[in-house]
């Protein structure tokens, strides 16, 4: 059962990183995006109604016969050579033996001593641009377990009795369980690199196309380890394991939560207790789980009913020369090919933007042009309905092609920047394309010359101040002036046309 | 082999969630150890230069296509269950742990 208490006390931060060194060990599972599970065919579609996906296999009845999945271990070798790792040439599943409601088996097919992947790391980039690198110990193929839904003091219950309602269409997903080796040395900056080696991971196994990644939808989530040493000590102190740590946010938080935690039973001359830690989102703690003990006494043994995994190197070097650019190098390739400045670039990387400016700039936009409509209203509004751009984008049928059709509307004299703005509001809306949103709308930039030249002339006479400052060479007033003329032509001036002629009738 | 001590025996019942009494555990102490013992003759097998097998067939790489196959439905698949709740396994909860 769990206890929120709130009351643990906690060190300051500062006093905490001043006297101690962290070390974490950081536990991600993965869950691929295969059709099916692991060990059989059932479909693993998110959300489907419970108990739909399940076979003799994954329920674990009598007489069932699992076979893997050759995706599983292509997916499982290509997360091993992304993350710099050696791949066995020879392994086995292993059983975990564990009584508990969601593994209906009583055990998870797992790999213990034989994992297929090991010996890795992974270079994380920081805030600060420096570089850390996480030592990776292995990657195993395992399956997930079944979905517990908890019913509370529920009454009318023969024996008035707590209990749970499980729904196996999870257990059997394929999962990849990445852990690292004990990272050391990361000092204050442990909440940072364990968050930016999270966020690393995921880009990774995004690009790889493994798996959709979706700390929110639980198809990645990490555990997080963490002990003290007092500094000068190089022994490791006592661990905790704060479970399910489901946002790249939390998993900052709860690391330094945990150090502040730890701080304060150490420096008071007490224990830490090796136990699992629940993370809670809302409040930012951490409560006491289970304490470690005989209930982690697996009883792990190779798995009878399946048979050893050996890829053929030949293989593997296939997989390796597939492996797509990692996206750390394709952020800097792309930045230096778009010209964007680390501003821009963290803002696009932030909204998550970049792929959707890829495409754009692939499908004929300018790279300015692209970030500007990727980043503006639609993200404010994909941001308000709590999705991510490129999901709200295709949910309201946008893409690249609008942008570069609206774009187009602009380079070619029909819109100026203002009324492209309000077609592109009108395009979200579901008004229909650019063109079709500025004809309906009669956006449309007048190019009779002569008017133009009739209202900048007025604004001229009417604004003597400004336009002496202007002829004194202070050429930034003149946007004071391309203001009135827009006014003065509703606001169907061409802006740059405007400007050129302004400047050209006060300084020649 | 290192003998099966009342502690062994304790300790894989509750691994196993078995109760036993005092009299069955000390009756399992001397159960078990003549099994083991049985057992363990194989251990004097010459099998220098043997890898152990956890399979019988010399197979490797046995896999599948990814392709969806049917499953079964609620019905069946909740046919066997004690109680149903929700077109899901109603089990008893195991208070302590997550």
């Amino acid at each position: 059962m769990t206890q929120v208490s709130t009351g643990e006390a906690l060190m300051a931060y500062d006093e905490v990183v001043a006297a101690y060194d962290p070390v974490m060990g950081l536990e991600v599972h993965v869950e691929l995006g295969t059709a099916t599970k692991m060990f059989c065919g059932c479909a693993t579609t998110f959300g489907a109604d419970p108990n739909t996906q399940v076979c003799p296999v994954c329920l674990g009845l009598p007489g069932a016969l699992p076979v893997v999945n050759a995706i599983g271990i292509e997916s499982a070798i290509r997360i091993g050579l992304a993350l710099n790792c050696e791949i066995a040439s020879w392994c086995r599943f292993a059983r975990k033996n564990y009584f508990y409601p969601d593994m209906p088996k009583n055990f998870q097919t797992s790999q213990y001593d034989e994992p297929i992947a090991f010996n890795g790391h992974l270079d994380v980039e920081l805030e600060d641009g420096s570089t850390f690198r996480v030592d990776i110990e292995r990657a195993h193929m395992e399956e997930d377990t079944g979905k517990s839904l908890h019913v509370g003091g529920a009454t009318g219950r023969i024996h008035g009795a707590t209990h749970s309602l499980v729904d196996y269409n999870r257990a059997g997903i394929p999962l990849i369980e990445i852990v690292t080796k004990p990272i050391v040395g990361a000092g204050e900056r442990a909440p940072e690199v364990a968050r930016a080696y999270v966020a690393t991971l995921r880009d990774l196994v995004k690009a790889l196309g493994v798996s959709d990644v979706k700390m929110e939808q639980g198809s990645m989530r990490c555990d997080v380890n963490l002990s003290l040493m007092p500094k000068g000590v190089a022994e490791f102190g006592t661990r905790s394991e704060t479970k399910n740590v489901n946002s790249l946010r939390s998993v900052e938080r709860s690391v330094r939560y945990e150090m502040c935690r730890h701080g304060a039973i150490l420096a008071a001359g007490g224990a830490v207790t090796q136990e699992t830690r629940h993370w809670h989102e809302d409040t930012g703690i951490t409560t006491a789980g289970r304490v470690k003990s005989d209930a982690e006494d697996y009883r792990y043994f190779p798995e009878p009913d399946l048979v050893p995994v050996a890829p053929a190197p030949e293989w593997v070097e296939e997989l390796r020369a597939s492996l797509p650019e990692p996206p750390a190098q394709r952020r800097k390739r792309l930045q230096t090919a778009y010209g964007f400045s680390d501003l821009e670039m963290r803002d696009v990387l932030n909204a998550g933007l970049l792929d959707l400016i890829e495409e754009s700039v692939a499908a004929g936009a300018t790279p300015a042009g692209a970030r500007k409509w990727w980043s503006g209203e639609i993200a404010r509004r994909a941001n308000a309905a709590g999705q991510d751009v490129s999901s709200y984008a295709v949910g309201l049928g946008v893409g690249p092609a609008l942008v570069v059709e609206l774009e187009g509307l602009v380079t070619g004299g029909r819109l100026n920047d203002a009324m492209a703005r309000q077609v592109w509001e009108g395009v979200l809306d579901g008004e229909g394309s650019p063109t079709q949103v500025a004809d309906a709308r009669g956006l449309q930039l007048n190019r009779d010359s002569g008017a133009l030249e009739a209202a900048v002339d007025e604004v001229i006479a009417a604004n003597p101040d400004v336009a002496a400052k202007i002829r004194e060479g202070k050429v930034q007033a003149v946007g004071a002036l391309i203001g009135q003329v827009m006014k003065a032509m509703k606001g169907q001036a061409d802006a740059a046309a405007a400007r050129s002629l302004i400047l050209e009738r006060l300084t020649q | 082999m290192a003998d099966l001590t009342r502690a062994d025996v304790d300790h894989l019942a509750h691994l196993a969630r078995i109760d036993l009494s005092d009299a069955e555990l000390d009756r399992m102490v001397g159960e078990l150890g003549v099994i083991l013992t049985s057992v363990a003759t194989v251990q004097q097998a010459p099998t220098e230069g043997m890898t152990a097998m956890s399979h019988p067939l010399p197979l490797v790489n046995v896999t599948r296509l990814d392709e969806v196959r049917p499953s079964l439905t609620p019905q069946e698949a909740l046919s066997g269950a004690p109680e149903v709740d929700e077109q899901r396994f109603s089990v008893p909860r195991i208070l302590d742990q997550d």
